[in-house]
């Protein structure tokens, strides 16, 4: 009897971390949406919003360009920073899992070296900013060049006649990731005058958030997440490794590629819209499993929550300090991200 | 009770031959140990077994082709002790005798109640309860060998595979495995294979014996037969000395050669 209750108990633990997170998440979504540097006083927002709920009316004394600043401006550069943060930070944990090796981030089989290399086409040959086109071709050919290199790592990774080994894949991500960032190298170089908008591309943006970013972003993440959460309980049985796994009934190399696909797909869509926002991928599940454990199938769903919240949180100061020259996002996560990450793993320790 | 029967499996490696050509029938219940030196192609044709190696010729599970099964399938009816198990930091001793119930759960579903009293049986019978919520990492050889066992027997197969299952243990604990294997099979009808180095206990176990050197089985038979002193010199090279003892039991001592 006490057996089944130990069970119980782990289950339940994980639960409660998955509430606390969802409470962080909504909590970070709160404060993203009132804190800014122009608009109303932070403590009428809240109160706008219960106002906005059928059947209830509540006077908040926001103006309607108060309004138009904290939704057209603030909300969707906080989903946006929500779902940026929650899909590398799923992807990098599924990487991690399907790899097996914690030092993985999603960008591994050359997804942001590709979207690079397309960012930067892109912007080389439409300097002029021409506006003919019909949808904008930064996003799109960011995330095909991101998709395109994937696909070449993994054809090359899995050419041999040997096993489909995840060793072989990473070594191809290493080629490929090189390879792209030659071809990029040497684009700018012969076109120094797109340097810094490339560069800017390069450190991450969320500051041209629109409600049309996370329209274009949605399907795909939507569809990457439901693929990782429902392989939680599969990249458990993989931390036996992969002959173990296969002895245990699991088709290995169809789990990975499936695994990789959809995280892929979630990465590059997000890279697309945000440019290249390191360290999340790696930092957010790491942490989590110092405070979770290491079963994926706490930390894949704490990783996605807590992921969104901590992007949300690390983009506040890049909105509020030295505005309007913005702090880009890329190096703000590291700066948050590193000392955090160095308390949570001494605290852990002395615990232990 | 379940069967096993090789015919001409042969199990290369990138153009290296690991097994050539081995044929045999496990009858249901039996336990086959295979002997032979390092290299003969022991662990190979274990794997092949397992599905873990690829091979040509057939394995037959109860008469039909293993390859015919699926991953899942085969898995319900064969558990693999592999000889380095990977047991992951992090994994409570019962989390991980629950990974023994993957065959049976659908691939996107969950553990039913039924799993997991399954493996709180498993853990109870073979005496694990007080490592059950411990982390692996934290478990001496022993008894992590003895967790590798309980996952193997919370996944329910007719057909049990051990690979070198005594080889990081001392004499104790050695004995001790092998008797909970021994009982386990007597318990369940188990189909054994296993691979071993120490001779002595691989007859004292196993009903009967399969030697094999580069790749092909050489003999077999139950132990008298097969632990011989000329047959162990000309295999493994080795110069040993056997004993048969009052109760039957052979045992092979190593024999220094004076003046070599």
């Amino acid at each position: 009897m006490t057996s089944t209750s130990e069970v119980a108990v782990t289950h339940t633990a994980g639960r409660w971390w998955i509430i606390g997170a969802v409470v962080v998440l909504i909590a970070s979504l709160l404060v993203g949406v009132m804190i800014g540097p122009a608009g109303p006083q932070w403590w009428r927002v809240p109160l706008e919003f219960v106002d906005r709920l059928p059947f209830i009316d509540v006077h908040s004394g926001l103006t309607s360009t108060d309004w138009a600043i904290v939704w057209q401006i603030r909300a969707p550069r906080v989903v946006l920073s929500a779902i940026v943060g929650a899909t590398l930070s799923i992807a990098g944990a599924s990487y991690q899992g399907v790899f097996r090796n914690p030092l993985v981030d999603p960008y591994l089989l050359g997804v942001a070296a590709g979207a690079g290399l397309g960012a930067t086409l892109v912007i080389t040959i439409n300097r002029s900013g021409s506006s003919s086109w019909l949808i904008d071709p930064l996003p799109l050919i960011s995330f095909l060049g991101g998709l395109t290199a994937v696909l070449i790592t993994y054809m090359v990774g899995t050419l041999g006649k040997g096993e489909r080994s995840a060793t072989s894949l990473v070594l191809a991500g290493v080629a490929v990731t090189s390879l792209a960032t030659a071809m990029q190298t040497f684009i700018l170089q012969r076109n120094s005058d797109v340097v810094r908008q490339v560069y800017s591309w390069i450190l991450g943006r969320l500051s041209t958030a629109t409600w049309n970013d996370v329209r274009l972003v949605i399907p795909y993440v939507v569809i990457s997440t439901i693929a990782l959460l429902l392989h939680r309980r599969l990249l458990d049985v993989l931390r036996v490794g992969d002959e173990e796994a296969t002895a245990l009934g699991v088709n290995v190399g169809r789990v990975r590629l499936v695994v990789v696909v959809a995280a892929t797909l979630g990465t590059a869509a997000v890279v697309a819209v945000s440019g290249l926002i390191g360290f999340v991928g790696i930092i957010v599940p790491h942490a989590v499993r110092l405070l979770v454990g290491t079963s994926y199938r706490v930390v894949l769903p704490v990783s996605l929550l807590f992921g969104a919240a901590f992007l949300i949180v690390a983009d506040i100061p890049g909105r509020v300090l030295d505005n309007p020259a913005e702090t880009p996002i890329g190096v703000v996560t590291a700066f948050l991200g590193a000392p955090f990450f160095l308390l949570i793993l001494r605290t852990r320790q002395v615990n232990r | 009770m379940t069967s096993l029967a090789f015919e001409n499996v042969r199990i290369e490696y990138g153009g290296r031959t690991a097994v050539a050509e081995f044929t045999d029938t496990v009858k249901p219940g039996e336990w086959l140990c295979i002997i032979g030196p390092n290299g003969a192609g022991k662990s190979s044709l274990l794997r092949a077994i397992a599905g873990v190696a690829s091979h040509k010729g057939r394995i037959l599970v109860d008469g039909s082709p293993l390859t015919a099964r699926s991953s899942r399938r085969r898995a319900q009816l064969i558990a693999y002790v592999p000889q380095s198990p990977i047991l992951p930091g992090g994994m409570t001793g019962r989390e991980y005798v629950l990974l023994g119930r993957n065959p049976f759960v659908t691939h996107f579903g969950n553990e039913t109640a039924h799993d997991h009293s399954m493996v709180n049986d498993v853990i109870e019978r073979l005496d694990l309860s007080e490592f059950a919520t411990r982390d692996v990492d934290t478990l001496s050889g022993g008894e992590r060998q003895r967790l590798v066992i309980a996952r193997a027997i919370a996944q329910e197969a007719p057909i049990l595979l051990l690979d070198e299952p005594t080889s990081a243990l001392d004499i104790g604990h050695q004995q001790q495995a092998l008797e909970l294997v021994d009982k386990l099979r007597r318990e369940h009808g188990l189909t054994v294979v296993s691979a071993m180095h120490d001779l002595t206990l691989a007859g004292i176990y196993s009903d009967r014996l399969a030697l094999m050197h580069a790749g092909h089985r050489v003999a077999h038979g139950v132990a008298e037969d097969v632990l011989r002193p000329e047959t162990l010199g000309e295999f493994y090279g080795a110069s040993v000395r056997v004993h048969r003892e009052d109760d039957g039991t052979i045992v092979v001592v190593p024999h220094r050669v004076s003046g070599l």
